[in-house]
């Protein structure tokens, strides 16, 4: 019975870091159709910032706060200064895909060797803010604790507050039009690259988040969210790509799937059943679990 | 407050799509561009609401030039292009389809009473509010893609083909009404159609151009009773 | 295959066969000339040219991302050891049943794929790439972590004494990556070769003269599958080996990374793609040798990875690669 709260548990805290990660990803593909490998190297990017802050200031919040803040500079600057510029040299043709791909890759290596050179590629860690002991159900102590409650409530709020924004404000409009139709926006008035930059910013935000929430309890190395980025990706296309909550119910199931198999049938399952989920879910929908359909017509 | 179109050529890569095209329309008055498919029309249009840039030549719209600006400038600046059938966006609800050209305008007040106003001239969209723009019908789609426009409180008005794939009497209805638009709010149109006669009914001037090039230009009701513009381009 | 502009001019087969010959043989006269050390940096360009070659006829020819061309060298490298090391058979028909189990692989993976686009099957064949190695533990008969490792033996007597082992591997996968080469660039200018420039350029147009698009992705995932399975089976052959490590996610990006330098639409450019992926860690080492610190050589290799991407992504804008930007020809 405890294995089980156990699973679920730790499930639940999985899926809430897969789904900041997937979030982030979803952000960057709506607003510019482009998967965004470097994510990983922003992610943590930013979370080397942090861990900068603590060894200064001590504080794990006030690095939360900056870490967060850092992410959206950086992926601001990075889409104005190096995605702009590729997408007005490369119009057509398979290479549309590509090529993004390809550099945003590049650019994860290079943001991974300068922190290679700036910090160093020892292990580093982050300490957790809370309590990381595991709370005491009927007698056994379980591996969920306070940190991983955190976790859970920061993912929620964030999810939350972005829906929020999406739905309800104009900024959130003009992200969706720019997303769905870029020409239409743009003869709508809407300043489309401007708007997308914003995209990027808040993807870079989440990231941040995404990072910080997640090395705690991790070693902290030039590659550690590249597993993440790998899972976070998987989940976002699980969830279809194209809607926040898809990210975050994509992101849950892999979660879950991926802590059960390993937990009751073997360890060694944990790659094999994100590639067998995500089988699944796109033989029965190409486009993912939640994409919307799109309508035909004139 | 015209706009005047000098010398005007569109490359799309190898192919020359409008070759050294001129002509004027005067504020306030509907110019009707006909001819074939692959004619131009389209291309034409597309430059002159920025999205796609000419070779050469000159376009003017209230005395300053309007090429090589970006298309969301444009927009903002009082030109208004309507492009062909998915002009709006299908995920998006009807509301928030019509929001769209409110966003960066800052007179609020103006923007709610522009939209007040387009669902009086076109009901059917105050009763389709939340829907999805996608579950509209043809010509509901094209009232609303007009609408969204109108809401900018545009002084030119772009119009491709907006009687594509819609039954006669909606097309009737939506020429009916861009003609009563163009007197009420001294609007200058320059709309594309297929439908010449129809479009050649509501226009002061008609502008005929083939394989990219201007073949004919006069006032609509010359066109209309042209022996050879007849037998072209309105079958009889 | 120097010979860039001049692509209009169709060759005929027998054209191609002769100069492929040609080729081969000024490879092996070449191979008498240097040392053990280029030889064995030789078989690894023609292994690496041949995975390029893979990722030019899936991605470049059929339009379809693939990250996982590394989870098909590992099936190839597996089947490829098995066939050699526990059943026994002669390193030949180990590398053809490389190339035969990854092309079989390959076409179920393709049918999968068949109906993914993009981003989905970007991710998908990412999962495929970072959880089939990881498979391997699973099965004893593969070896679990450590792997096999066996040894292919000594060249032929009859080549006499002064036939290094390294000789023997350039001949082997020299041979073998020309003759899969010739196979491609034949297969390439048949008609079912042209049909996927049809494809490419416009598929609604393609489907609508009655092109069987689905089919012809299919075949071009399992083809490529075989081609990437034979570059495993070559790899195995030249580490004496094969472990899951072998064939991490990092080698399917650097494999893409390389065709989008050298070129994604045409074949022209695989032996510059492979000369590339041997060259940057070569690059790295020595830099690292010229500085020092351990750290270092991870820095580099890091930096070296990445700016090969960005140089490949400004190089290719219109992905031809480098090759267009120097003969100027139509991608």
């Amino acid at each position: 019975m405890t294995q089980f709260i156990t699973a679920v548990l730790t499930s639940l805290s999985s899926g809430a870091i897969y789904a900041l990660m997937a979030i982030a990803i979803v952000l960057v593909w709506r607003s510019t159709r482009v998967i965004n490998f470097a994510q990983a190297g922003q992610a943590v990017l930013t979370t080397y910032i942090g861990y900068t802050v603590i060894q200064l200031t001590g504080s794990f919040w006030l690095a939360l706060v900056v870490a967060v803040a850092i992410g959206a500079v950086i992926g601001a600057v990075i889409d104005r200064f190096f995605m702009r510029p590729i997408f007005k040299r490369v119009k057509s043709g398979p290479i549309v895909m590509i090529a993004p791909v390809v550099a945003t890759l590049g650019l994860l290596g290079i943001i991974q060797a300068v922190i290679g050179f700036v910090w160093g590629i020892t292990n580093q860690s982050i300490e957790a803010p809370v309590s990381t002991g595991g709370y005491k159900i009927m007698g056994t102590v379980i591996a969920f604790s306070n940190y991983n409650l955190l976790v859970l409530v920061f993912v929620a709020v964030a999810m939350l507050l972005l829906t929020l924004l999406f739905q309800k404000t104009n900024i959130g409009l003009a992200l969706r039009a720019s997303a769905y139709s870029p020409e239409i926006a743009k003869l709508s008035g809407i300043k489309v690259d401007s708007v997308r930059t914003l995209g990027w910013a808040i993807a870079g935000a989440s990231g941040g988040l995404a990072g910080m929430l997640y090395i705690p309890g991790y070693f902290l190395y030039p590659n550690a969210m590249d597993l993440l980025l790998v899972l976070g990706f998987i989940a976002a296309v699980i969830g279809g790509l194209e809607s926040l909550f898809g990210a975050v119910a994509g992101a849950m199931i892999l979660g879950f799937a991926i802590i059960f198999s390993t937990t009751y049938i073997s360890p060694k399952l944990f790659f094999p059943t994100a590639f067998i989920v995500l089988i699944l879910v796109l033989l029965v929908k190409p486009a993912g679990l939640f994409a919307p359909k799109k309508s035909r017509g004139a | 407050m015209s706009l005047i179109v000098e010398g005007l050529t569109i490359d799309h890569g190898a192919i020359r799509a409008i070759s050294n095209v001129s002509f004027k329309v005067p504020q306030g008055q509907l110019a009707a561009v006909i001819g074939a498919n692959g004619a131009g029309k389209t291309t034409l249009l597309r430059t002159l609401s920025g999205l796609k840039e000419a070779s050469s030549g000159s376009v003017t719209w209230n005395g300053s030039s309007i090429l090589a600006k970006r298309a969301e400038d444009l927009a903002r600046s009082g030109i208004m292009h309507v492009s062909d059938g998915k002009s709006v966006i299908a995920e998006l609800s009807v509301k928030d389809n019509l929001a769209l050209t409110g966003l960066w305008r800052k007179d609020k007040k103006d923007v709610a009473a522009a939209t007040k106003e387009v669902v009086e001239l076109f009901p059917i969209l105050g009763q389709r509010m939340s829907q999805s723009a996608g579950s509209l019908s043809g010509g509901e789609r094209q009232m609303l893609a007009i609408g969204r426009a109108l809401i900018a409180r545009p002084k030119l008005l772009l119009l491709d083909e907006p009687s594509l794939g819609l039954a006669p009497l909606i097309v009737e209805q939506i020429f009916q009404t861009i003609k009563s638009l163009v007197k009420k709010m001294n609007l200058t149109v320059v709309l594309v159609e297929q439908n010449a006669m129809g479009a050649l009914k509501i226009a002061d001037q008609g502008i005929v151009l083939n394989l990219g090039s201007v073949v004919l230009i006069d006032s609509a009701e010359k066109l209309l009773n042209d022996p050879a513009v007849r037998s072209a381009y309105l079958g009889f | 295959m120097k010979k860039a502009g001049k692509v209009h001019k169709p060759t005929t087969t027998k054209k191609r066969l002769f100069l492929f010959i040609l080729f081969g043989w000024l490879l092996l006269i070449l191979g008498d000339r240097v040392g053990d050390l280029e030889l064995y940096q030789g078989s690894f360009v023609a292994t690496y040219a041949l995975a390029v070659t893979s990722i030019v006829l899936l991605t470049g020819y059929s339009g379809q991302l693939s990250l996982g061309q590394s989870a098909l060298m590992a099936v190839g490298a597996y089947a490829g050891a098995l066939s050699i090391f526990n059943a026994g058979w002669h390193p030949v028909i180990g590398l053809i049943m490389s190339a035969l189990i990854a092309g079989v692989f390959g076409l179920i993976l393709g049918l999968v794929a068949a109906r993914l686009s993009g981003p989905y099957l970007a991710g998908t064949t990412l999962a495929l790439a970072i959880s089939l190695p990881t498979l391997a533990n699973q099965f004893p008969i593969l070896g679990a972590e450590e792997g096999i490792t066996f040894d292919v033996g000594p060249s032929p007597a009859r080549f006499g004494e002064d036939f290094s082992q390294y000789k023997w591997f350039f001949w082997i996968s020299a041979l073998a990556a020309l003759i899969m080469v010739f196979f491609i660039v034949n297969l390439l200018s048949s008609r079912y070769g042209r049909t996927f420039k049809a494809v490419r350029d416009n598929p609604v147009a393609a489907q609508l003269s009655g092109i069987n698009v689905g089919r012809l992705k299919v075949s071009a995932f399992a083809i490529s599958s075989g081609v990437a399975g034979l570059s495993g089976g070559l790899l195995v052959m030249l580490i004496s080996g094969v472990s899951p490590s072998a064939f991490p996610l990092s080698l399917s990006f650097s494999l893409l990374g390389a065709a989008v330098v050298t070129g994604l639409y045409s074949l022209k450019g695989v032996i510059l793609g492979g000369l590339v992926l041997v060259a940057i860690p070569e690059i790295a080492d020595s830099l690292v040798s010229r500085i020092g610190g351990s750290d270092n050589l991870w820095r580099f290799r890091q930096l070296n990875h990445g700016v090969a991407g960005i140089f490949g992504k400004c190089a290719a804008d219109s992905g031809g690669g480098i090759y267009a930007k120097w003969s100027r020809s139509p991608a």
